[in-house]
């Protein structure tokens, strides 16, 4: 997995390259907390994602919670079979995927 | 039908991983499907290695079954760690909003709607967990 972090001003935007799984949802999770001081606005793009277990889910709900209190946060480019995760989990009504 | 005997690490969900997708792989199956199993080996062989030694580690084996005509697989985890079900556990509710959601147990909840068939026993102090998935159609 690689993350490219792309920040302009309050806004943040995380690419996510490869597997989120069990070994690399760690970094995931130190790069999410680690960059949301003073952002309204986190995108995360999934266009280069090919997997995603449960613990990258939580991740994503750990980022949401966090977004929730401090501005918005948008999931983009999620393809079919990661939507079908996001929708047997109930992720996709709790998840802004535009 | 193939096994791997590997000690329940996480470090070795890589290794879990690459042994099933090569059983796999002379099935055909759709990505798709390959990625449910992937998920599902994951979420099973993770919860292994960090509960069934805790605090220790110890053995665990995958064996994979493809059935004679290639149109099911059966994957099948031994270990000899304390006796637990997972599919005793209560499925998360899934239509909470974001800020009442636990943190997590969302793992066997999704092996559960990824696989056609998941079972559970204990026998002879082995916990033995058996997933089954078709590899043709794709589960609705």
């Amino acid at each position: 997995m690689n993350i490219e972090k792309i920040k302009d001003s309050d806004k943040l935007t995380l690419k996510i390259e490869g597997r989120i799984d069990t070994k690399t949802a760690p970094e995931f999770d130190e790069t999410v907390k680690s960059s949301l001081d003073g952002i309204s606005s986190l995108i995360i793009d999934l266009k280069e994602t090919a997997y995603i277990s449960s613990a990258g889910l939580r991740v994503l709900l750990i980022a949401q919670k966090q977004m929730n209190k401090q501005g918005e946060m948008k999931i983009i480019n999620v393809s079919e079979d990661i939507m079908e995760i996001f929708e047997v989990t109930g992720f996709s009504d709790i998840l802004t995927i535009a | 039908m193939k096994e791997l005997f590997i000690e329940a690490l996480t470090d070795n969900l890589d290794s879990v991983l690459a042994f099933v997708d090569e059983q796999l792989e002379a099935t055909e199956c759709s990505m798709k499907i390959q990625m449910q199993i992937d998920l599902a080996v994951e979420e099973i062989f993770v919860n292994i290695a960090n509960y069934a030694y805790d605090p220790e580690t110890g053995p665990a084996t995958v064996r994979v079954d493809v059935a004679p005509d290639g149109t099911v697989v059966t994957i099948t985890f031994v270990d000899n760690g304390v006796p637990y079900d997972p599919l005793a556990k209560a499925d998360p509710d899934i239509t909470l909003p974001a800020e009442q959601r636990e943190i997590g147990g969302l793992g066997i909840f999704l092996v559960k709607k990824n696989m056609d068939d998941v079972s559970y026993e204990y026998v002879n102090g082995s916990n033995i967990l058996t997933l089954k998935k078709g590899l043709r159609s794709e589960k609705k």
